[in-house]
C-alpha cells in the first residue's frame, strides 16, 4: 500500500543522504559452503554501539532450498524512486531482492514487520528466470527508474552472453531482457549508472562456464576473462561503446560511478595485471561526448615464499593483491579498496578523481600475512577484505572475507573462515580497526553487506 | 462574481496541477541542477507547460467533439463514468508510465509533459467545470434537457470554440505560474530537502479529485 509520505530513507541527493542517522542494522548474506543440505542464509547483525549484542548477529533467515550461494543483493527500491521524470516516493524500501549467484534463484525478503527476522514472501524460481529473461547466475541488483534491474553473468546453459533484466518494481515479475541492441557485448558481471548522464555501466567476469569450477589459468593466461567496460544509452538500451582495458588486465568487476549526477565519471576495479600480477583502479569519464577510461591506482603483488603459497600461485613467488572490491564514499572523495590476496583495506582520496592519494590502509588475513583482528589478537586470520561497504556518512566501514565459493578454495584452500569486521574512518583520512566489532558466522561464509537504510552502493539520485 | 467562477475554478485546477512534483517543477528543478543554473529551470518551463496544455486540450477537444453527437444526459454520464472508473483504476493501480531521461530537450519535455498530464487524467478534472456550463441562453443546443438544471446555472458558452480554448489558456496560466514558481524558489532557496516531508501522496487526493469531480459532473 502507498505511503502518506515519502520512505523516509529516500534522499533526493547524496549531499542530504549523508546528513541521514546512523545505520542501527546491517544484512549480511551467508552461504553454506559444505554440501550437507543446509540453505544459505541471509543475517542480521546489530551495529547500533550502545546495544548490548552490538556486533553480533541477531537475526537470520534461511532460504528455502540448499545450493543458492547468496552472493550480491539490494533494496526493492531507494532514492531514485524520487527522480523527476517518474517520481513515485511513496513505495517503500522494504524488500530485499536475494538471488542466489549459483541456483538463479530469487528470494524476495520482506524486512518491514520484523527488521531482525525478514520473511521470504516469494521465490522467483530459476526456470522462470530462464524462459522469461534468457540470463542465469544472477548478480548485481539495483533499483532503478524502470524496475529492478539484475545482471546475470550468462546464458541458462552456461554459456554467453551475460546481461540485465528488469523486475516489476511492485510484483517483481520478471519482465525480461533489458538490451536492445547489445552491439559486441559478451561477458557480464556489475552494471550501474550514471542517471543525469542517461548512461549505463557494464563490466565483465567470464560465462558461467568459465567460474564455476574455479578460475582456469589457461584462461586467465590467454586473456579469456573479461578486460573491457561498456557504455550503453540508458535510455534507449543501446550499447554505445566498448572500452578494452587492454587483454592483460583481467577481471574487470565492480564499478562505483559518482553519486553526483552531475559527474560523468566513476571507478572500476581490475583483479590482476598478466604482466605483473599487480592490480589495478581505472576512471571512465567522458571527454567531448564519448568515454574514455584511465588508470589511476596501481598496487604491485608482493614477493612471498612459495611454501606459504596455494599451489595456484606458488610458480609467481608473489602475492597478488586480488582487487576485489571496491567502494566509493557518497561525497565522491574517498574510495576504499579491497585487496583479497594480501589482505589490505586501503583509503584514497579521490578529490581529484585522476590524481588519487592514499590516506589509510589496514591490515587483516591474507594469504601469506593472516593479520589477526585485535578482538581474537592469537587467531591468525584468513580470507582477507573483500566485499566493502560504507556508511552513508563515510565514518563507517564494513568488510567481509569471502570472494566466491569455488575460488576461495583455490586461494585459501583451507577453506575461507568467514568473518565481518568493522573500520571508523576519519574523514580527514585515516583508518581504525574497531576492537569491538568481529562478526564471525558459525561455519557459514558471508559475502555482500547491506545497511539498513541505503549505503554508498545501494541508492542512485538524480539531484545534486 | 457568477460568471468568475469557472474561470476561478479552471485557474485553480491548474495551480493544483502546477503544484504537483510529478507534473513538471520537479523536473524543471533537476534540469537546472543539472546545468548548475537557473536558465535550465526557466528553459523547462516552457515545454512542460505546453504538454500540459496539450493533453487538457486534447481532453477539452474530444468533450467539445462529442457533445455534438451525444445527448447531453449522455454525455454527462459518459464523462462522470469515465472519470469515476479513471479513479478507482488509479485507486487499485497507483503505477506511472516509465520514463528514463535526463537528457532531454523541448520535444522531449513536453512529450513527457502531455505523457504525464494524460496518464493521471488532469484533463479529465476539468470536466465539472466544463458540464457546469450553462445549457441556456443563446447557444443552447438541447432545449429540451434544460429544465433539468438548477435553476440559474451560469458560466461560459459551450458551443463557442474559444471560450474552449480560453479556458485551456487560463487553467495553463495557473498550471504554468504556479509550477514555475515552485520549481524557481525551491531552486534557488528551499532547496529539495523538504521534499522528504512535505512531498504527500498527491497522488491519492488526485484520485480523491478524479472521483469528487465524477460526482460533482452528476449533481451539478
Amino acid at each position: 500500500m502507498a505511503q502518506w509520505k515519502p520512505d523516509p530513507t529516500f534522499y533526493p541527493s547524496p549531499r542530504l543522504a549523508m546528513l541521514g542517522p546512523p545505520e542501527k542494522l546491517a544484512y549480511v548474506a551467508a552461504f553454506n559452503p559444505t554440501k550437507d543440505g543446509r540453505p544459505d542464509r541471509m543475517t542480521v547483525v546489530d551495529l547500533s554501539p550502545a546495544s548490548p549484542r552490538y556486533g553480533t548477529i541477531v537475526g537470520k533467515i534461511d532460504m528455502p532450498k540448499a545450493g543458492d550461494e547468496l552472493h550480491h543483493f539490494g533494496w526493492n527500491a531507494c532514492s531514485s524512486a524520487l527522480c523527476p521524470y517518474a517520481p513515485h516516493p511513496h513505495v517503500e524500501r522494504r524488500y530485499l531482492i536475494v538471488p542466489g549467484l549459483r541456483s538463479s534463484r530469487i528470494h524476495i525478503l520482506d524486512t518491514k514487520p520484523d527488521p531482525l527476522n525478514p520473511k521470504i514472501v516469494r521465490v522467483i524460481e530459476p526456470e522462470e528466470v530462464f524462459t522469461r529473461a534468457r540470463y542465469s547466475r544472477l548478480h548485481t541488483i539495483h533499483c532503478g527508474p524502470e524496475g529492478i534491474y539484475v545482471s546475470g553473468l550468462g546464458s541458462p546453459d552456461g554459456e554467453g552472453p551475460g546481461g540485465i533484466f528488469l523486475l516489476d518494481h511492485f510484483s517483481f515479475d520478471v519482465l525480461g531482457q533489458w538490451e536492445m541492441d547489445r552491439g559486441p557485448q559478451y561477458l557480464a558481471y556489475d552494471f550501474w549508472w550514471h542517471l543525469g548522464q542517461d548512461t549505463m555501466i557494464t563490466s565483465e567476469w567470464g560465462t558461467p562456464n568459465m567460474i564455476e569450477n574455479g578460475l582456469v589459468p589457461e584462461l586467465l593466461l590467454n586473456s579469456k576473462y573479461g578486460h573491457h567496460l561498456h557504455i550503453w544509452d540508458l535510455r534507449r538500451r543501446k550499447h554505445l561503446q566498448a572500452l578494452d582495458l587492454g587483454a592483460e588486465h583481467q577481471l574487470v568487476l565492480e564499478l562505483r560511478a559518482a553519486h553526483d549526477p552531475t559527474k560523468a565519471y566513476g571507478f572500476v576495479g581490475v583483479v590482476v595485471s598478466l604482466k605483473d600480477l599487480s592490480s589495478s583502479v581505472w576512471v571512465w569519464h567522458r571527454e567531448n561526448g564519448s568515454w574514455s577510461i584511465r588508470k589511476v591506482i596501481e598496487i604491485p603483488a608482493e614477493p612471498a615464499d612459495p611454501e606459504q603459497l596455494p599451489p595456484l600461485l606458488k610458480g609467481f613467488k608473489a602475492v597478488p593483491p586480488l582487487v576485489s572490491d571496491i567502494n566509493l564514499s557518497l561525497d565522491d572523495r574517498v574510495l576504499y579498496v579491497s585487496c583479497w590476496g594480501t589482505g589490505e583495506m586501503r583509503q584514497y582520496d579521490v578529490s581529484d578523481p585522476f590524481s588519487p592519494r592514499l590516506t589509510g590502509s589496514v591490515h587483516l588475513g591474507g594469504i601469506v600475512r593472516r593479520t589477526p583482528h585485535p578482538k581474537r589478537p592469537s587467531v591468525p586470520l584468513n580470507g582477507a577484505p573483500q566485499m566493502v561497504e560504507v556508511s552513508r556518512d563515510g565514518r563507517r566501514v564494513y568488510f567481509t572475507n569471502s570472494l566466491y565459493h569455488a575460488w576461495d578454495e583455490q586461494f585459501y584452500p583451507e577453506g575461507v573462515r568467514s568473518w565481518m569486521v568493522k573500520l571508523d574512518a576519519d574523514p580527514a583520512g585515516g583508518l581504525k580497526v574497531d576492537p569491538d566489532f568481529f562478526v564471525e558466522f558459525d561455519g557459514y561464509r558471508s559475502h555482500q553487506i547491506r545497511l539498513e537504510g541505503g549505503d554508498c552502493s545501494s541508492d542512485s539520485y538524480c539531484y545534486t | 462574481m457568477n460568471e468568475f467562477w469557472p474561470w476561478v475554478t479552471l485557474f485553480g485546477l491548474g495551480a493544483y496541477h502546477g503544484i504537483n512534483p510529478g507534473m513538471g517543477w520537479l523536473f524543471a528543478v533537476a534540469l537546472g541542477m543539472q546545468e548548475k543554473s537557473r536558465r535550465g529551470v526557466l528553459d523547462a518551463l516552457p515545454p512542460i507547460a505546453l504538454g500540459h496544455a496539450l493533453s487538457i486540450g486534447a481532453v477539452l477537444a474530444l468533450v467539445w467533439l462529442v457533445q455534438a453527437a451525444l445527448p447531453p444526459k449522455g454525455l454527462r454520464y459518459g464523462a462522470a463514468a469515465a472519470l469515476l472508473g479513471f479513479g478507482l483504476y488509479r485507486l487499485i493501480r497507483s503505477r506511472h508510465p516509465a520514463w528514463v531521461g535526463m537528457r532531454v530537450g523541448f520535444r522531449d519535455l513536453t512529450l513527457w509533459s502531455f505523457i504525464m498530464a494524460s496518464a493521471h487524467g488532469a484533463g479529465l478534472m476539468l470536466l465539472p467545470v466544463v458540464f457546469g456550463w450553462p445549457q441556456q441562453g443563446p447557444h443552447l443546443s438541447h432545449a429540451g434537457h434544460a429544465a433539468a438544471l438548477p435553476p440559474g446555472a451560469h458560466g461560459l458558452a459551450t458551443s463557442e470554440p474559444l471560450t474552449w480554448l480560453a479556458a485551456v489558456a487560463v487553467h495553463s496560466a495557473g498550471y504554468l505560474i504556479v509550477a514555475g514558481l515552485t520549481a524557481v524558489l525551491v531552486y534557488e532557496k528551499f532547496g529539495l530537502a523538504m521534499l522528504r516531508r512535505a512531498w504527500i501522496n498527491l497522488d491519492m487526493l488526485w484520485v480523491v479529485a478524479l472521483m469528487a469531480s465524477g460526482v460533482l459532473i452528476l449533481v451539478l
